[in-house]
């Protein structure tokens, strides 16, 4: 154990100056706090919130969709005058629901929830820092999140109902007023909330890139850095190129909605007589809109591969197969992201022979995409493969990944989008490559980190059992979707059963309902084992993975300052695992070259010579 | 805040973390205006379009900010150089620009409404609206932070030994001024 020799010496030295505990007290340790680990752990628990709510919505409209004749007059107590006299959810609440559905999963929990946990918990962590660059911004960010989530959830309870016009906020819906009762008050907040959100994401973003690239530790070149930074550190970047961009849209939306301007209005009847609004355009909202919206769909699903690159590649044993390959592909996805967006405009009107540019650079993609998918499989190919609760999830992302991107090349076909657009076929696409799998990395990630976030373990079986109901649920819920959207049922509509040719597929909604719910009710295993193991889990121990990375070389329980001697040098990359020739079946990354004379690759024992340890 | 600035000591440093954001936000604003300015480009090749003339006001605030970064620049100077009360004149002369140019906007924005060009109306005519109002916001924040660096150098604070905010203020102002200058240009050739 050379390991702990080096740094038992480094901590005596050091010990002295470094060490410098801060007592504050409740307040400013945790609520106030500028700890890169208790804002994790803020945001973490505010996204465990907002997926419990922005579930139970889908629950709420998966009940209308799956049992349109059911009598909810038992949601009375919840949901008040949106039950209607004869005990149905209102049709306008209807498309409440689904807006604030998504606009919850796509911003509150799978970006907030997700980057802002673990860009947060893991960045200073595994680089080697005390914190982030400003942990001021940092608290910043996360209170101004709390802000936009207060405001949003206020606009939940509101007379008018929450905003109505679909997560993406198309004008002319979401900027008359008078156009639904969700576009009056509600999208007011929802749009204040944005501001906050969008604020709250920059100060996060800058503070992430600019700690990656300033206060990596003594050794911690990009080249060793692990894939999960590297996956924090692009989506940082596309977060920060793509969220002014909808400061951009949104603010003209305001004005149009609140000064009477027409950026996204022209030539509007409603209720017989002109509005006075000319000369505007809602497509041009579509353009700004998609050009954040599109990159989102990569802030969200970035994070959870870098999170599964590395927990495959530790749980398999085996260094990640192509290190540079997954970096070279995040690289391409984040480029790409930014030149596809007209791929959600097909119908839009535009001319064929941009769509067909769109469609070409949409399909390409599929490369960077396919890359990441054969090299989870291959470091999974002969490895030594652990089953923890934290692998199984991974192992499900990639399945998710590949079957929902799948549905990805179909839609990338303006010819084929322009008869699936809008269908259920989008829905299932979507909900699988997007939504389901970064569920699955976020919960992987919570797994697989707890030991270090609360210092005990969660329980395994109980995992187990989370992830196959959670699994095959998922599959359940979204793969006969494939099959409606396919017969051309339109997303958001209210009711199956109005027309004849959708009544056929009663029965499979019935199923996809039941799955839905049943899926729903297992996460509450997972909400169990959370809230339980904080307090009652296992012990766990320093390095319960097995795992070479830095934040495993921290106490159990990592103080302010995270390390309490000196920050550990790095000498190799993250992916030492099963080396030939080593004993131990994974070398940390603060082991140096001159330790390991027995597994040092010919280019290794060249720079052990020079190693200064 | 005070753990990052001793960490940065030990480990191997680049740039300073606080000018780094400071670089990071400036790409967020760059990235608003360059969505709203294809936003204008996108509206004007199709739909109703309205030609109207600029005001003459944008001339004249085009040259207030030169000057201004000039002024800026020169209390940069004088801060390498430590001269303490030729700071303070340049730091409030370039707040003095800074502000006569928000006058100036709004002067032009009156031009504007002379000419029977509305806020509410074509968008043609509204998008110079934004394009100068959200300028003119951020351009209220840099004199915010001019008057913080100026309060710092009043009390002896920003000296050759302590360059990093007046630097970033520096930084934030040139930036403002040369967005301007864009803009400016933008309006002009895109009509």
């Amino acid at each position: 154990m050379a390991v702990t020799e080096v740094q038992l010496d480094e901590h005596v030295e050091h010990a002295a100056h470094d060490d410098h505990e801060h007592h504050g007290n409740f307040v400013t340790n945790y609520i106030f706090s500028q700890d890169h680990k208790v804002i994790g752990k803020q945001f973490l628990i505010a996204g465990i919130f907002w997926a419990i709510i922005g579930g139970g919505l889908s629950i709420i409209f998966r009940l209308q969709l799956g049992f349109p004749d059911m009598n909810l007059e038992w949601l009375r107590p919840l949901l008040g005058g949106w039950i209607t006299e004869s005990g149905k959810i209102d049709t306008e609440f209807y498309l409440a629901l689904v807006t604030m559905h998504g606009t919850i999963m796509v911003f509150f929990v799978l970006t907030a929830g997700l980057s802002g946990t673990f860009s947060n918990f893991l960045i200073p962590l595994q680089i080697g820092a005390r914190d982030m660059a400003s942990g001021f911004m940092n608290m910043l960010s996360f209170w101004f999140f709390m802000l936009s989530s207060v405001i949003m959830f206020i606009s939940l309870f509101i007379s008018t109902g929450p905003a109505a016009g679909g997560w993406t906020i198309y004008p002319p819906l979401s900027a008359l007023p008078q156009a639904i009762s969700g576009s009056g008050l509600g999208m007011t907040l929802w749009l204040v909330s944005m501001v906050f959100f969008i604020a709250s994401q920059l100060l996060g973003g800058i503070n992430y890139i600019s700690t990656i690239i300033n206060l990596r530790t003594k050794g911690m070149s990009f080249t060793k850095m692990p894939l999960t930074i590297w996956a924090f550190f692009l989506t940082a970047i596309l977060g920060l190129l793509s969220f002014p961009v909808l400061v951009a849209a949104a603010l003209l939306l305001v004005f149009d909605r609140s000064f009477g301007t027409s950026f996204y209005l022209s030539d509007i009847f409603i209720g017989g007589e002109a509005l006075p609004n000319s000369g505007g355009s809602p497509i041009l909202f579509q353009h700004l809109f998609w050009f954040l919206g599109h990159p989102e769909v990569y802030i969200i699903i970035m994070p959870a591969l870098g999170i599964t690159s590395e927990i495959i590649s530790t749980n398999s044993r085996k260094p990640i197969f192509g290190y540079r390959a997954m970096i070279g592909s995040l690289m391409g996805i984040g480029i790409l992201s930014f030149v596809v967006w007209a791929h959600h405009m097909f119908v839009t009107g535009m001319s064929p022979f941009l769509g067909s540019i769109f469609m070409i650079l949409t399909l390409i993609i599929a490369v960077p995409s396919a890359i990441k998918s054969f090299n989870y499989i291959t470091t999974l190919w002969q490895g030594n493969i652990r089953f923890t609760s934290a692998m199984l999830f991974s192992i499900g992302l990639v399945s998710l990944f590949i079957s929902g991107g799948v549905t990805g090349i179909f839609l990338g076909n303006s010819a084929l989008d322009i008869f699936l657009h809008d269908t259920y076929f989008v829905v299932a696409h979507f909900h699988l490559v997007m939504g389901s799998s970064a569920f699955f990395g976020m919960v992987a990630g919570i797994y697989h980190w707890y030991p270090k976030m609360f210092g005990r373990m969660m329980d395994e079986k109980l995992g187990y059992i989370h992830f196959w109901l959670t699994f095959i649920g998922v599959y359940l819920v979204f793969f006969p979707l494939h099959y409606i959207g396919i017969a051309g049922f339109p997303r958001r509509y209210y009711s199956f059963t109005n027309f004849d040719a959708f009544s056929d597929f009663a029965d499979l909604n019935m199923f996809v309902s039941v799955a839905a719910i049943c899926t729903f009710g297992a996460q509450f295993i997972f909400l169990f084992n959370f809230f339980y193991s904080m307090y009652r889990g296992k012990k766990a121990s320093l390095n319960p993975w097995d795992s070479n990375t830095l934040e495993w070389t921290t106490p159990r329980e990592p103080g302010h300052g995270n390390w309490p001697g000196e920050i550990p040098t790095v000498y190799r990359w993250p992916y030492d695992y099963s080396k030939p020739g080593s004993e131990s079946d994974f070398i940390p990354q603060t082991v140096p070259y001159t330790n390991t004379p027995e597994s040092n690759l010919p280019h290794e024992a060249e720079e052990a010579k020079n190693e200064k340890v | 805040m005070e753990m990052a600035m001793n960490k940065t000591k030990e480990s191997s440093f680049r740039m300073h973390p606080q000018k780094f954001a400071m670089w990071l936000f400036i790409v967020t604003v760059v990235m608003l205006f360059a969505a709203l300015t294809s936003a204008y480009v996108v509206k004007q090749s199709s739909g109703v379009w309205l030609d109207f003339d600029l005001p003459f006001m944008f001339d004249i605030t085009t040259g207030i900010v030169i000057v201004s970064s000039v002024f800026m620049h020169m209390a940069y100077l004088s801060a390498k150089r430590n001269e303490v009360s030729k700071i303070r004149i340049y730091l409030l002369l370039t707040v003095l620009t800074g502000i006569s140019f928000l006058v100036g906007q709004l002067i032009a924005w009156q031009e504007l409404v002379q000419e029977g060009v509305f806020f509410v109306g074509n968008p043609a005519g509204s998008f110079v609206y934004v394009l100068s109002g959200v300028h003119g916001f951020h351009l209220l924040s840099g004199v915010v932070f001019l008057l913080i660096v100026a309060v710092a150098a009043f009390k002896y604070k920003v000296h050759s030994t302590s360059l990093v905010r007046i630097e970033m203020c520096a930084t934030y102002w040139h930036f403002l001024g040369g967005l301007w200058l864009y803009l400016y240009l933008f309006l002009t050739l895109n009509h």
